[in-house]
């Protein structure tokens, strides 16, 4: 079963170490601004939100690449082939929510790639804002916290 | 070039010029950063017996080596200059994003020198920079400059800018960065008004490398590991920020009461990090990089003290709440978000108002003068007069110059519970012996954050000590003093100190850098940069006079709790202090001592 991330912006510091992380790992420098997530903070609503790429399962990016360069793994994440990439940059017009950028210096596509499934995000989120696991299992957590007011109105009365 | 981008903006106002000049590295090997860095140059380019307000001052941003990078808590940059409050060497450091914007940006610092013609802000995204007007944002509050100035630049641009308070040149005025962090002591934004240099605003889409990257990542993740695990950093500050200490100092009797009168406030509860909690809390926040997530932002939805925004942190808390006798947290609240929309230091704020209330309790002030009672625990003064302060309008113009000025005015400088003019912050030194000590020697007057002993008095990190007691004070302080400046310098949060100590720092520092150095020759830098500071002070002529309390602190017993009938006993730390310091009996560092530290000049 392959693992999603998930977030929880209720969580979010807003400390942007999910940049940091992203960004060393794919040039060996901190650059958030050519990390594959952003954190967008939200003043009035006092909330900040991850936002990354969730690997489609009908990728846009992907379906407009005219040199097939980006396509799904085995694992189900779509990745992009460097040696097919031709720079077009349609990918990132095709994405409806953002998630695909552009390294200015390096010139080529930065999409998430969830770490080759060892997401780093995760992994450095101090808050657990950023969670990375089996969706059945994340979403497990919910529909207890859903059936635990249910176990309260119709279960056994119970101290 | 690892931890630097190697590349300082120096910004003539007068002239209009902006050039780009290599960072001094050798300088920065011996100052390593952010406020040790900033303090060089300052010392090396402004007289320091210059006026503050003189365009012959000159305003210093300063990031440091860890400043951008995944080092825990690395969201800090520092502003350097002489300060208007004080007279001695000012630096402030903040958090917030703006830091390490300039770094990502490619720049290590900003020297702002001259004076503009009239309200200019400058403009940098990436290579392109400019001064530009600000005449448009004269007069506007934090929020709203900040606010506009994204508006007309990039919407991912991070501002600092002055409020209305540095404009009239209170002399207690913060800089405010990402409209809620504060570089926020001994009246910084006041020098950047007197330069008619109403923000800073910046946009960086480059890369922060380090040296050895491997083992960086891996002394980073360490630190936060140990961070998350302690109770301090890990549940106490992420559950109820830095207000938890009200109720803990209050225990100890030494939460400084109406004006240092006790240490005791019967109701201190209501004020403190659980009701603010309770109350008012709608999230926790995190500066860059960080791990603890201290920030509150916080929200009051009815009454008369309605708004939004962040904080009271725990000195802010205590400054309007039991130093003024006050026990309404909607109105320190309130008080404090004006301070942070008009651009004030709420410490200071507070503590001038609760001079102003002792004053008139003792008749030396009127009603008439002040425009209304102010007895202690009047919740709406601290509110209506926080406001006339900002904008120096009634008894505010007054208030605006901090607590010693306004008492010296009316002949009672004793009521003023200041250091170097500059107001003492939440912890009664005649319960906290330590603090005292560490009050009478910061470099920047008044203060906890130059080497905070209430961690091991109170708080019993990384060990306990007796709070009531002087033994081990002077030998504790010189190692907080000098961790400390080596923190500051470093660009990383002073608050990791609560939950690592230099090892994990020093790692961080050695790796980003790729230095091959000791633990010990990196504590050795925070020793330099003291001494460096010192002799900033000794110029601008300041002497072991100086180095004292208010005479309330050292003659007047603590009327009660845990503390009663303690004063200071500061002499005897001092005469401790001098020598561990090495330095004479009058506090000068000798010529053996500089030049051990290779301090040139």
């Amino acid at each position: 079963m392959s693992k999603v991330l998930m977030i929880s912006p209720e969580k979010c510091l807003g400390c942007r170490s999910c940049e940091l992380i992203c960004s060393f790992h794919r040039e060996g420098a901190f650059n958030p601004k050519q990390a594959a997530l952003s954190v967008l903070t939200f003043e009035e609503a006092a909330i900040s939100v991850p936002v990354m790429c969730m690997q489609c399962e009908e990728a846009a990016c992907s379906k407009v690449c005219p040199s097939e360069a980006l396509s799904k793994n085995a694992s189900g994440t779509v990745v992009v082939d460097e040696n097919k990439c031709i720079g077009c940059k349609f990918c990132i017009s095709a994405c409806p929510f953002g998630n695909v950028n552009y390294h200015p210096v390096e010139r080529k596509i930065i999409k998430c790639d969830l770490c080759g499934g060892d997401s780093n995000c995760a992994k450095v989120c101090p808050t657990g804002a950023i969670e990375f696991k089996e969706a059945n299992v994340a979403n497990l957590r919910k529909k207890k916290a859903v059936a635990d007011k249910f176990k309260e109105v119709f279960g056994e009365a119970s101290v | 070039m690892f931890g630097w981008k190697g590349t300082l903006l120096r910004v003539n106002l007068t002239e209009k010029t902006i050039q780009k000049e290599p960072l001094n590295m050798k300088d920065a090997e011996l100052y390593l950063g952010a406020r040790g860095l900033g303090t060089k140059y300052v010392i090396d380019e402004v007289d320091p017996k210059v006026e503050p307000f003189s365009p012959e001052n000159k305003v210093i941003f300063m990031t440091g080596p860890l400043t951008g990078t995944f080092a825990a808590c690395s969201g800090r940059y520092v502003v350097v200059t002489k300060a208007p409050l004080t007279g001695t060497i000012g630096a402030s450091n903040s958090g917030g994003h703006f830091g390490p914007e300039l770094k990502f940006a490619g720049y290590d610092g900003i020297i702002f020198e001259g004076k503009a013609d009239g309200p200019v802000y400058l403009y940098i995204n990436d290579d392109q920079v400019e001064i530009r007007s600000a005449a448009h944002l004269w007069g506007k509050d934090v929020h709203e400059t900040t606010d506009l100035l994204v508006t007309e630049t990039e919407e991912d641009a991070r501002v600092a800018c002055i409020g209305p308070a540095g404009e009239r040149l209170v002399k207690f005025a913060t800089i405010m960065n990402d409209k809620h962090r504060a570089a926020g002591r001994s009246g910084l934004g006041a020098v950047m008004g007197s330069k008619n240099l109403k923000a800073v605003v910046v946009r960086g889409t480059g890369a922060v490398a380090v040296a050895q990257p491997d083992a960086f990542l891996a002394a980073s993740m360490d630190a936060r590991t140990k961070l998350k695990a302690h109770p301090v950093t890990g549940v106490g500050l992420p559950t109820y920020g830095t207000e938890v200490l009200v109720n803990v100092l209050n225990q100890s009797g030494a939460l400084p009461t109406k004006n240092f009168a006790s240490g005791k406030f019967d109701r201190a509860d209501e004020t403190g990090g659980e009701t603010l909690r309770e109350k008012y809390l709608v999230r926790n926040k995190g500066c860059f990089g960080c791990s603890i997530g201290c920030a509150r932002v916080t929200r009051i939805s009815d009454g008369p003290y309605q708004g939004f925004g962040e904080g009271p942190e725990y000195e802010a808390g205590w400054s309007y709440g039991a130093n003024c006798g006050i026990h309404d947290l909607a109105a320190i609240t309130k008080a404090n978000f004006i301070c942070n929309e008009l651009g004030l230091d709420p410490i200071t704020m507070g503590a001038t108002i609760a001079c102003a209330m002792e004053m008139i309790k003792k008749g030396i002030l009127s009603r008439e003068q002040v425009g209304r009672d102010l007895v202690f625990g009047d919740a709406d003064a601290i509110v209506e007069l926080t406001r006339q302060t900002g904008l120096r309008v009634g008894f505010g113009d007054q208030l605006a110059e901090g607590s010693y000025r306004l008492a010296e005015s009316y002949g009672c400088p004793e009521l003023s519970m200041t250091v170097k003019k500059q107001e003492l912050p939440a912890y009664d030194p005649r319960g906290v012996q330590g603090m005292g000590l560490e009050y009478a020697t910061s470099n920047r007057g008044g203060c906890h954050v130059r080497g905070y002993l209430t961690a091991p008095e109170i708080l019993g990190v990384p060990e306990k000590l007796d709070p009531l007691t002087t033994e081990g004070k002077a030998f504790w302080l010189k190692i907080f003093q000098d961790l400390t400046a080596v923190i500051d310098s470093a660009g990383i949060c002073l608050f990791t100190s609560l939950g690592i100590g230099l090892p994990e720092i020093a790692a961080q520092i050695r790796t980003a850098l790729g230095w091959d150095c000791s633990d010990e020759a990196i504590l050795e830098l925070g020793e330099r940069i003291w001494n460096l500071e010192k002799l900033f002070n000794l110029k601008a002529g300041f002497s072991k006079a100086d180095d004292t309390l208010p005479k309330r602190l050292l003659e007047e017993p603590l009327p009660d709790g845990p503390a009663k009938g303690k004063v200071v006993e500061l002499e005897p730390m001092l005469e401790e202090y001098y020598a561990l310091r090495g330095w004479n009996a009058d506090g000068i560092p000798t010529a053996e001592k500089t030049k051990a530290l290779t301090i040139e000049g």
